[in-house]
């Protein structure tokens, strides 16, 4: 499962993330925001007006705010 | 005497870095740019327990040495010595985010790795005690191996403590554990001491999280901001009006006091209706800019200003921008110049193109005057219900109208000048803070500087320079002073452009110097009014808002409001853009295209209210 189709609140594990899908600096970002191999993620907020995009992450102690094509790049094991 | 030392914050944004450094240094700060890039560069003096002068500086907040972003640029070459003209510091102040551990220690290790004379600020160690973290300091300082200080920047806690560690702190030779090591091994590491240094951890409820459901809630959220933006515009007409009034009336009385000092002569005139008339007209907006800004600070503040780009991201990314933007363009409702330096935040390049080309769309508080004196003058002040007054509904309408006309050329942009795919939005979103008085204070007293700093040179200058030629040649007997003097003329000139879209001489009059800075037009339109009235005692003691009633009829007047929606940028605006996007091309591509559209915004409304018959 990709982490865009994570439930809101089901914690996971990133298990694989598709680097080459990501424009260069912004998977430097992500990485620099902890968003890596094996970190332990959930969605907390999901898009507004009931639209799909951005995407609100709890990683760690953190809220980091992706859009859904980031995530979509990040497979997920549902811990 | 050799310079003082320097000693330098670092850090991962939102670790309470800019908080640390106003309770270290505290008002005396120097704000000033890096050479050759737009980098805000954050210095100010301190003193050492030891008596011993310092010279501090706050480095833009950085996730890594290895850069992203031009803020991260400078950050990685100041502390690397490699920032031609810009000694490299002598010691270090790492901030660490108290209950972000996991996350900041990463930075911590890569800057701790250089051998560099550091020590660790362990800030906000009571939004942690809030959020049931119980910290270890001690064995954090072991892991990392030097000296870590528990602070409160806000309340001022372990000052004393951190500036005694950055005195001792000394050259080390690290361990070899920690410098070869990569991003990954960085982050097990900071894992395990994160984890080693919590000492206890309750499973309480954290504020953030609770206040982020309802604020970032897909439906009430966005409308939780745009009742909160509309209280913003209201409350920055209502709340200033006392003080507006007030300082008003000084001026007033300052004139009624020259008048009576000194005998009537043209050296008079030039005290009162050049200087007194021109920026006393501009001073009396100090209040509501004041207003503005602490809003806008308190919502970077209090970390709602990252949720707002979260909620507006969507909006943006309709027009292919992202939620990033959002922050640089809220800051252009101040100035469009810190906005646009705001944009170096924004990763890709087209994006901030973009965003800077629609930057001075944004309603900037220079043009709040303008609004101000025009909607006091023609709109009547009443309800239209709900305790809603029709002149704040209308200010309204116009901050709407620029974002509006943003939007399209964003989408226009997009699609033609700076075309390319577009971009993601990835953005921390901090804990929520109460801002905090004295921060606030600091920011809110250097934005109302500069104010009143330009209200002192470029504005006193126009003024003056505006009365000499309104004033000479000297008119004839029977001839209006106006119509006699050099930029009466050079008016004359300009009204056949500007008179198919309904503007008089006087508007015209008003342009040109609001091209030095917008709120000069308010300046200008008083002093013209009262060079013209010079003559006649009742007409002199109008209000400039009676002036314009007199000159002006409804029609021109929303075409004038109109055209300053759009009006082409004040001259600071054109440097900045020219300075952030190295050449000349793109700041004359936004003098024209902004000159296109209000020309013909003012047009289609002047004419539109001829035809309703206003």
């Amino acid at each position: 499962m990709t982490l865009d189709l994570l439930p809101p609140g089901q914690a996971a594990r990133i298990v694989a993330i598709d680097w080459p899908a990501l424009v260069e600096e912004e998977a430097r970002r992500l990485r620099a925001l902890g968003l890596d191999h094996g970190a332990k993620v959930s969605v907390s907020h999901r898009g507004v007006f009931g639209g799909r995009d951005p995407i609100a992450l709890s990683i760690g102690r953190m809220t980091v705010a992706v859009r859904r094509a980031h995530a979509a790049a990040m497979k997920v094991e549902i811990l | 005497m050799s310079r003082p030392r320097k000693i330098a914050l670092v850090g991962n944004p939102n670790a309470g870095k800019s908080a640390l450094f106003n309770a270290l240094t505290g008002a005396r700060q120097k704000i000033a740019n890096y050479p050759g890039v737009t980098v805000e560069r954050k210095s100010g003096r301190m003193v050492l327990p030891s008596g011993e002068p310092v010279e501090m500086t706050d480095l833009p907040g950085s996730y890594s040495l290895d850069p992203t972003s031009p803020d991260e640029e400078v950050t990685a070459k100041v502390i690397r010595g490699e920032f031609p003209g810009e000694a490299a510091p002598d010691a270090l102040i790492v901030v660490l985010d108290a209950s972000n551990l996991e996350q900041h220690l990463v930075f911590a290790q890569e800057i701790i790795a250089l051998g560099k004379p550091t020590v660790v600020a362990l800030n906000m160690v009571d939004l942690a005690e809030r959020d049931g973290l119980v910290l270890d300091p001690a064995l954090l300082e072991q892991e990392l191996g030097i000296k870590v200080i528990p602070t409160v920047a806000v309340r001022r806690r372990g000052l004393t403590e951190l500036a005694e560690a950055v005195a001792g702190a000394e050259l080390r030779h690290p361990g070899p554990g920690l410098t070869a090591l990569t991003m990954t091994e960085r982050r097990v590491a900071a894992h395990a001491m994160a984890e080693g240094a919590i000492l206890s951890e309750s499973k309480r409820h954290r504020l953030h999280a609770r206040l982020d459901r309802l604020l970032l809630h897909p439906w009430i959220g966005p409308l939780i901001l745009f009742a909160f933006l509309f209280v913003v515009f209201q409350a920055v007409f209502a709340w200033a009006a006392p003080f507006a009034d007030a300082l008003e009336a000084g001026v007033g009385l300052l004139t009624n006091a020259v008048t009576d000092v000194i005998p009537p002569s043209l050296a008079r005139d030039l005290l009162t209706d050049g200087i007194l008339a021109g920026v006393g007209a501009v001073v009396v907006f100090l209040p509501q800019i004041v207003i503005l800004f602490a809003f806008i600070l308190a919502m970077e503040a209090s970390g709602y200003m990252a949720r707002a780009a979260f909620l507006m991201d969507r909006t943006m990314a309709a027009v292919g921008l992202s939620g990033r933007s959002f922050i640089p363009l809220l800051s252009s409702f101040a100035c469009a110049i810190p906005g646009i330096m705001a944009t170096r935040s924004i990763t890709d390049p087209k994006d901030r193109l973009t965003t800077i080309l629609i930057a001075p769309l944004m309603t900037c508080s220079a043009r709040l005057p303008v609004y101000a004196v025009i909607i006091a003058a023609f709109i009547p002040r009443r309800s239209v219900g709900l305790g809603i007054g029709l002149q704040g509904l209308v200010l309204f309408v116009l901050y709407v109208a620029g974002i509006v006309g943003a939007m399209v050329v964003a989408l226009i942009l997009r699609r033609s000048v700076t075309k390319g795919a577009a971009s993601g939005f990835i953005m921390e979103l901090p804990k929520y803070q109460l801002p905090n008085a004295k921060d606030l204070a600091i920011g809110l007293w250097q934005r109302a500087w500069i104010f009143l700093r330009r209200a002192g040179t470029i504005i006193f200058t126009v003024t003056v320079v505006l009365w000499l030629l309104l004033n000479f040649p000297r008119a004839h007997e029977g001839q209006n002073q106006v119509d006699a003097s050099i930029a009466g003329r050079l008016a004359g000139g300009l009204a056949v452009v500007v008179e198919p879209i309904g503007f008089n001489r006087d508007m015209a009059l008003a342009l040109i110097p609001a091209m030095a800075a917008r709120e000069v037009a308010v300046s200008s339109l008083a002093t013209t009014y009262a060079v013209a009235a010079s003559d006649d005692e009742n007409a002199q003691a109008m209000a400039l808002g009676d002036q314009l009633k007199a000159h002006w009829t409804l029609p021109m007047a929303l075409a004038f409001l109109a055209w300053f929606v759009f009006a082409p940028q004040c001259m600071s605006t054109i440097a900045v853009t020219r300075r952030e996007t190295n050449g000349w091309k793109w700041p004359a591509f936004m003098l024209a295209y902004l000159f296109g559209l209000a020309y013909a915004f003012a047009g289609v409304t002047y004419w539109s209210a001829v035809a309703l018959g206003l």
